[in-house]
């Protein structure tokens, strides 16, 4: 294929997305990343273990605004990075383009920074352990045939609903149409070959509304696999009544509280929380879970899930970051810490196998342990949907949306402190809006006293799935 | 230079050939090297470059953007091409040429020592050093990681206003994480130092210092008691918290921000909108600062902008779309993350002026309240103004003492009302380097204050105020 198209070794012509064509025409399977790859392995010499991840993304941002498009990125990147262990020292070197890669330079330059490496007994490349990879349904193979035109037309019928549907709507900020075709490919020297190919398209609206004193925003959006299901009004609508709720909001009194997480904030306290689950920060005494294995860590009933072959999950994917299958990991039963989440490497170190959760951020970097699709279930209310919560809950504080998430958590210490915006509740039901406050407490205690896990699961991007979640007593700070 | 200018030239023409009103070239080649240390060892060295050029047109209200890491004549032909189609320009313009000429860019910070130029071990060296100083008298420290990196980046910029200017961006950074391990549980330090400066920096700087630093900060949080919760005045230590201006207004004086009415400062031009006290710059000529350079990413020289004087709003930050439309001056704010993205209005070295007053009698003036020696990160919604920032080193402040250590938490306010609640700035100062992240994209940015006293702000602990 990098024959075929005039890639790679004759002359470098490189790659552009969609050239003259429609956004999505570049796609090309990546044939070609899994061949670069494989040879960047076999070059392997005795005695060292060599990995070659490559990835290529073709995407597509249109942001709307004010009836006009605003702009419009159409953009390809592609991208090699070789991780090479030898006598336990370990470099790493990258190229942020693959058209004119040379596999012997790159892989010379990983070896010369090996060399500065301290040795380590535990790093290494992942081993075959035959389990096999899920068949998963990750990309929509009609997105290579939406036209720009269509793009366009959902971007503009977006910021047109969010705009026009609400008198107290007085911005539209952004509304955007974004989407992404990509693959990556894994090849290492101990045999592993691995190739996935992913896609997601997004629709997103920033509201801004007004009454009287106060302005407050409100974001909706949509994400799947493909254009279909995408629906412009219902996601503007969210925004819209996102913002408006807000409107009037006062700074509340100090006081201790129950407070019920919105699904994306529940999203977000789990994916912070995933540090702590990462075998890599357990075995090097980052986590406050360490050395708890077999000890009551949550509530009675609750059941943590990290399952990145859930194809319901965006991040579901048939290979880690290093190359092995995929696989379940029940991290928490009946409350109940049964273990944590390993690459190779952390694994060696812990003693235990990978269980295939290795993550990488791109080809700029080396794989890490991390969860890879976290959800929390609850086996003593099962079943319980948002209005089952709230008036479960009866009085407290609803939060909508935090801020400071990555400065206010610390999963080492456990220590939690957000912003916040939200709205009271009363008896069951929304009442006056909030903000200007935090909650706070400590990881520790909040997962002992979560009162309800909600059944109202959402995928969103990200590692951790949404859902509605009420925690007890946790400390509201206003006036 | 990255790419000719003549086939620059030629690609800009065909980005007009194709329809586009303005079009701009912007070229970049990065190399980086960064070595990490973590429980015990060098646990890896890395390199790794990046190049490509990325195109935007404008035709109407529209911008498209296109890219490629082929930076032939043919690569940029096609990407102006793609760029202009985006664009969506209806119309064929007559074919016209471009022509350039070359600009000259002053860049503040002289670089001594191009890191490439310096051998791997003394890198290693340094975090080996870093290792043994956080440990050293200090059983409880139980983990250090350490990370070193440098970067180098040369950019090009060229666009169909006839400008064609290049600059280069050394960087160097340095940082320390500590864990120490108690009765009460785990607890964490951080330090760091980012300069854009050559190897020269570690000169200057002693990485032991900062890892003795970043050590103590955990084992003091050891023994540190819940933060408090509620209002009270907080005195942010010099160079600890400058990332509150950078929140509490920075971005809300963003001129895309104003533009769009999304900032509570539309409108304010002249009006107080702080504290007499408060005079905030934003300055990307100062010299090494890890948000400075000789041009921003639109080819235009970093600026120095008095945006608040004596409390009252002088100015916003701006760009060149932004500028452009509201025909006047842009003020090198001009910036991206690489080529890969198109450039928004984002601020460089942001910071609040020296004041007169003494620091340590801003504290004995304070009978209840928190001193914040160490600020986080932060995060702004610029609607309503209200901001957050994590404090990871801070203490009560009782009788006009700076007494018992806090754990962790987050302070909150609103960022007029928090400006206009500052009553006492010092004469010290002290600036920190940091990462700004806005609608997807980082930036190096440098932010600044002396210390400096907040009658009132809500502290997000958990123990009574």
């Amino acid at each position: 294929m990098a024959e075929r198209n005039g890639r790679g070794r004759e002359g470098g012509s490189g790659y552009v997305a969609g050239p003259g064509k429609e956004a999505g025409a570049g796609y090309e399977g990546g044939e070609d990343l899994a061949t670069l790859v494989g040879r960047i392995a076999e070059l392997a010499k005795a005695g060292e273990a060599v990995e070659a991840y490559a990835s290529r993304s073709v995407s597509t941002s249109i942001r709307a605004y004010e009836a006009e498009i605003e702009q419009l990125s159409s953009s390809t990147s592609s991208g090699v990075g070789v991780r090479v262990i030898s006598d336990g020292r370990q470099g790493f070197s990258y190229a942020g383009f693959t058209s004119d890669v040379s596999p012997v330079e790159l892989l010379a330059q990983a070896r010369e920074n090996a060399r500065f490496a301290g040795a380590d007994e535990y790093a290494s490349v992942a081993q075959p352990d035959g389990v096999t990879a899920p068949v998963l349904v990750t990309v929509d193979t009609a997105m290579a045939d939406v036209p720009t035109a269509k793009k366009v037309e959902l971007a503009l019928e977006l910021e047109a609903a969010a705009r026009t549907a609400d008198k107290r709507v007085r911005k539209v900020e952004s509304a955007d149409y974004d989407d992404v075709v990509a693959c990556e490919a894994i090849a290492t020297s101990t045999g592993l070959r691995a190739f996935s190919e992913y896609s997601y398209a997004a629709l997103s609206v920033q509201v801004v509304a007004g009454d009287g004193d106060s302005s407050q925003s409100g974001t909706g959006f949509e994400v799947a696999r493909g254009i279909v299901g995408l629906e412009p009004e219902a996601i503007a609508a969210e925004g819209i009544e996102r913002a408006t709720r807000l409107l009037g909001a006062i700074k509340p009194a100090t006081a201790e509280c129950t407070v019920v997480f919105d699904p994306r904030v529940t999203s977000t306290f789990l994916s912070v929380l995933a540090a702590a689950f990462s075998g890599e920060s357990v075995t090097k005494g980052r986590s406050f879970l360490a050395g708890r294995v077999g000890e009551a860590v949550m509530r009675a009933g609750l059941d943590l899930l990290d399952d990145p072959t859930d194809a319901q999950a965006l991040s579901a994917g048939p290979y880690d970051g290093e190359g092995l299958a995929s696989r379940p990991n029940l991290l928490v039963a009946d409350g109940v810490l049964r273990g944590y989440v390993f690459d190779s490497t952390a694994g060696k170190r812990a003693g235990c196998p990978s269980t295939g959760s290795a993550v990488r951020s791109g080809y700029s970097s080396g794989p890490v342990a991390s969860c890879r699709a976290l959800l929390l279930s609850d086996t003593v209310s099962p079943g319980m949907s948002a209005p089952d919560i709230l008036v479960g809950v009866g009085d407290g504080l609803y939060v909508q949306s935090v801020t400071g998430a990555h400065s206010g958590i610390n999963p080492v210490s456990g220590d939690f402190s957000v912003g916040v915006e939200g709205l009271r509740l009363r008896d069951g039901a929304f009442a006056e809006p909030v903000r200007e406050a935090t909650v706070a407490s400590t990881l520790q205690k909040m997962l002992i006293a979560v009162l309800y896990a909600g059944a109202d699961v959402q995928w969103l991007p990200g590692i951790a799935a949404g859902q509605t979640l009420a925690i007890g007593s946790m400390m509201l700070s206003g006036t | 230079m990255l790419i000719d200018q003549d086939v620059v030239e030629r690609a800009l023409s065909h980005a007009m050939v194709k329809g586009a009103e303005w079009a701009e070239i912007f070229a970049e080649d990065r190399s980086s090297l960064s070595a990490s240390f973590d429980d015990g060892h060098v646990e890896e060295v890395a390199n790794g470059r990046e190049r490509g050029a990325g195109i935007r047109v404008v035709a109407g209200e529209t911008s498209g953007y296109a890219h490629t890491d082929d930076l032939s004549e043919q690569g940029l032909l096609r990407a102006a091409a793609v760029a202009a189609g985006a664009a969506r320009a209806g119309v064929q313009a007559p074919p016209s040429g471009v022509s350039l000429s070359a600009g000259e860019s002053h860049n503040p910070s002289a670089v001594e020592i191009l890191p490439e130029s310096v051998p791997r071990e003394r890198k290693v060296e340094l975090l080996l050093a870093a290792d043994e100083a956080a440990r050293s008298g200090r059983p409880a420290i139980k983990q250090v990681s350490a990370g070193y990196g440098e970067s180098r980046r040369e950019i090009l910029v060229a666009s169909t206003s006839g400008v064609f200017v290049s600059d280069e961006h050394v960087r160097t950074r340095f940082s320390v994480n500590c864990v120490a391990s108690g009765d009460g549980g785990l607890q964490t330090g951080y330090e760091t130092t980012a300069r854009t400066v050559g190897f020269e920096h570690f000169g200057g700087v002693e990485v032991e210092g900062l890892a003795a630093k970043a050590a103590s900060r955990a084992v003091t949080k050891l023994s540190a008691r819940p933060a408090p919760s509620g209002e009270l005045a907080v005195v942010l230590a010099s160079g600890g918290g400058g990332v509150l201006f950078h929140e509490a207004c920075g971005h809300g004086l963003e001129a895309d921000h104003i533009a769009k009415d999304v900032s509570v400062y539309v409108g304010k031009i002249g009006a107080q909108v702080a504290s007499p006290l408060v005079t905030l710059v934003d300055d990307g000529t100062q010299a090494g600062e890890w948000g400075s350079y000789g041009i921003d990413d639109e080819g235009n020289p970093g600026v120095r902008s008095v945006l608040i004087e004596g409390g009252v709003l002088q100015d916003y930050m701006w760009d060149r779309l932004r500028a452009g439309k509201e025909g006047r001056d842009v003020s090198g704010n001009g910036r991206r993350q690489s080529y890969r993205y198109m450039p928004m209005v984002r601020m460089t070295n942001t910071f609040i002026l020296p004041g007169e007053s003494d620091p340590d009698e801003i504290v004995a003036q304070t009978p209840h309240g928190v001193y914040v020696a160490q600020l986080g990160g932060g995060q702004v919604n610029t609607t309503t103004g209200d901001f957050v920032f994590g404090m990871t080193e801070a203490y009560l402040i009782e009788g006009g003492r700076i007494t018992a250590p806090l754990r962790d938490a987050n302070l909150i306010g609103n960022g007029p009302q928090v400006l206009s609640l500052i009553d006492a700035v010092a004469s010290d100062f002290g600036m920190q380097a940091g990462t700004c992240g806005k609608d997807g994209q980082s930036v190096p940015v440098g932010v600044g204050q002396p210390t400096l006293r907040i009658a009132s702000v809500t502290v997000g602990g958990t123990a009574d105020g």
